[in-house]
């Protein structure tokens, strides 16, 4: 059995979206800023995916700014509202420790220009309160910037009160949306939303398109430099296929997004049971308030790349934050921020469903994972030393 | 292309001298949990030749495949011939491993030595220590 649980990282093109994009790669293949009627046709379709996206998530056609992602869209927004502060001599930005690396590389490298960051403490549970935000802003705060839902472990954050402090004190609001969008309802005035980043391939979009919304009145800096594109806030001819795909994609999860996050939920809470009943396994984050097709266990006694590849074998498609799979000696930063000991990080695993999963897939998962991790634990000195009493377990 | 060969693929799905000898003469174990990869290895000895030899590994599927494929090439041989094996061979034995894998042959040949350090410690063997991996004082957990 094939089993892709890995919609966390990239999803498939749904047959709209693929449909939407194919006429302007081969019938209106026009540059948007030609004169001639022909690439007009490119114009009209970005405007018409726009007008969209806009009407998906809440906001204006006008404040929303076609990018090539999450990342670029998350860059440009902190950028902007550092470069806001700058100018009123407000240099500090709060943030979380589980933000995605996008979020917390750009903060770093603004730390390096004298920006003072705060990383908020995320808790156990993985959700930052809008207590912690109120009692972070001090009088020189240009930025709060807060994920929507974590892209690990799939809390979702009280953002609409979170959004409220931020209102009330005048500070800029952005949530890196990437892994909400489509999937949880996303109402950018209602939930007090300043700017907000979106990635059309995280909900059945292209690869390579994204959204940056930014409340009317909040100016954009540029991240590329260029012509005149996207009203002079993001040069570079525009992807018009995908960004049509893309305003497909999102209208269609947008529409659907009840009916599938019961139906995926179902799956996921089926799938969160199941491993529950490994002993030593533990779920990371918050176990109601996480996005629909999230589920993150942490097994003790293994390491999670052997356990990917073993998954792997039997066509299972997962991830994990373990170091052996970032390439660097750290396991993942959002386990360490919800206190999970490295021993312990080292040994998790993600699984990210969507609407397609299966039931049945659940039951083959539920098959293969405890088996894999029973064979991985049975050849682990590490394992062997819980078992024995020689270590203390921690899970 | 496939992020490990052939070779580590195999020694990763079907590991050899996998488990414990109750009575070894010889262990070592190296590597930090905290760091993800931790190696076991038991040894059998006797006439100086390595008559068994298993291994117990938490780590990723390097980690596995090394550990196995260590355990191969020092089953059988002199504990001098096992002494000279480097983390060198053990890539090569494995058709090579990605460069940010190599930490994990590196800890399959302190594995050996570490286990033969013990051997020779248990039966009051006088050795040069400047030959074997100084765990309390080495820091390669935290380099790459």
């Amino acid at each position: 059995m094939f089993v892709y649980a890995d919609n966390a990282a990239t999803t498939k093109m749904s047959k709209t979206a693929i449909d939407a994009m194919l006429p302007y790669l081969d019938t209106w293949y026009g540059n948007a800023s030609s004169l001639y009627e022909f690439g007009q046709k490119s114009a009209e379709a970005l405007a018409a995916a726009r007008e969209t996206v806009a009407g998906c998530l809440g906001a204006e056609a006008r404040e929303i700014t076609f990018t090539s992602g999450g990342s670029e869209s998350d860059n440009q927004a902190i950028l902007s509202a550092a470069a806001i502060g700058a100018r009123k001599g407000k240099k500090h930005i709060i943030s979380t420790a589980f933000e995605h690396h996008a979020v917390l590389h750009t903060l770093k490298k603004l730390e390096k220009y004298g920006y003072d960051i705060t990383l908020l403490d995320v808790h156990e549970n993985g959700i930052v309160t809008p207590e912690q935000v109120r009692g972070a802003i001090r009088e020189d705060t240009c930025l709060v910037t807060i994920l929507f839902a974590n892209n690990e472990i799939g809390t979702v954050q009280p953002v609409a009160e979170i959004g409220a402090v931020c209102r009330e004190k005048g500070v800029i609001f952005h949530t890196d949306a990437v892994q909400a969008a489509g999937h949880i309802a996303i109402d950018v005035k209602a939930q007090n939303i300043d700017m907000l980043s979106i990635s059309a391939h995280k909900f059945h979009g292209p690869k390579g398109v994204g959204a940056l919304y930014a409340r009317r009145g909040i100016p954009l800096v540029n991240v590329i430099e260029g012509g005149a594109q996207e009203r002079g806030r993001r040069a570079g001819t525009e992807n018009v296929g995908g960004i049509v795909a893309m305003a497909a994609a999102l209208s269609e999860a947008c529409a659907n997004l009840e009916k599938n996050a019961a139906y995926v939920s179902a799956l996921r809470d089926k799938l969160i049971a199941g491993l529950k009943t490994i002993p030593h396994a533990a779920l990371n984050g918050d176990e109601t308030k996480r996005l629909p097709g999230n589920v993150n266990f942490c097994f003790e006694g293994i390491e999670g790349e052997s356990l990917l590849l073993l998954l792997d074998e039997a066509g299972i498609c997962a991830s994990s934050g373990s170091a052996c799979t970032s390439g660097s000696l750290d396991p993942s930063h959002v386990l360490l921020a919800i206190g999970r000991p490295h021993e312990v990080a080292h040994g998790s695993l993600r699984l990210s469903l969507c609407e397609e999963n299966t039931s049945e897939q659940v039951d083959y998962m539920l098959r293969e994972i405890p088996r894999v991790v029973e064979y991985l634990r049975s050849m682990s000195p590490v394992w062997k030393d819980l078992t024995s009493g020689k270590k203390q377990f921690m899970l | 292309m496939a992020l490990y060969s052939d070779k580590v693929m195999d020694h990763f799905r079907n590991p050899r001298n996998v488990g414990e000898i109750p009575d070894a003469d010889g262990v070592g174990e190296v590597g930090n949990a905290k760091c993800g990869d931790i190696m076991k290895m038991y040894l059998k000895i006797k006439d100086n030749v390595i008559q068994d030899v298993k291994f117990e590994t938490f780590g990723c599927g390097s980690a596995i495949a090394s550990s196995s494929m260590a355990t191969e090439m020092i089953k059988g041989k002199t504990i001098e011939e096992a002494l000279a094996v480097t983390n060198k061979e053990v890539v090569e034995a494995l058709d090579g491993l990605p460069a940010h894998k190599l930490h994990c042959s590196v800890l399959a040949e302190e594995a050996i030595k570490t286990a033969v350090k013990d051997y020779y410690d248990k039966n009051n063997i006088p050795y040069d220590r400047s030959r074997f991996p100084d765990c309390e004082n080495c820091g390669s957990c935290h380099m790459v």
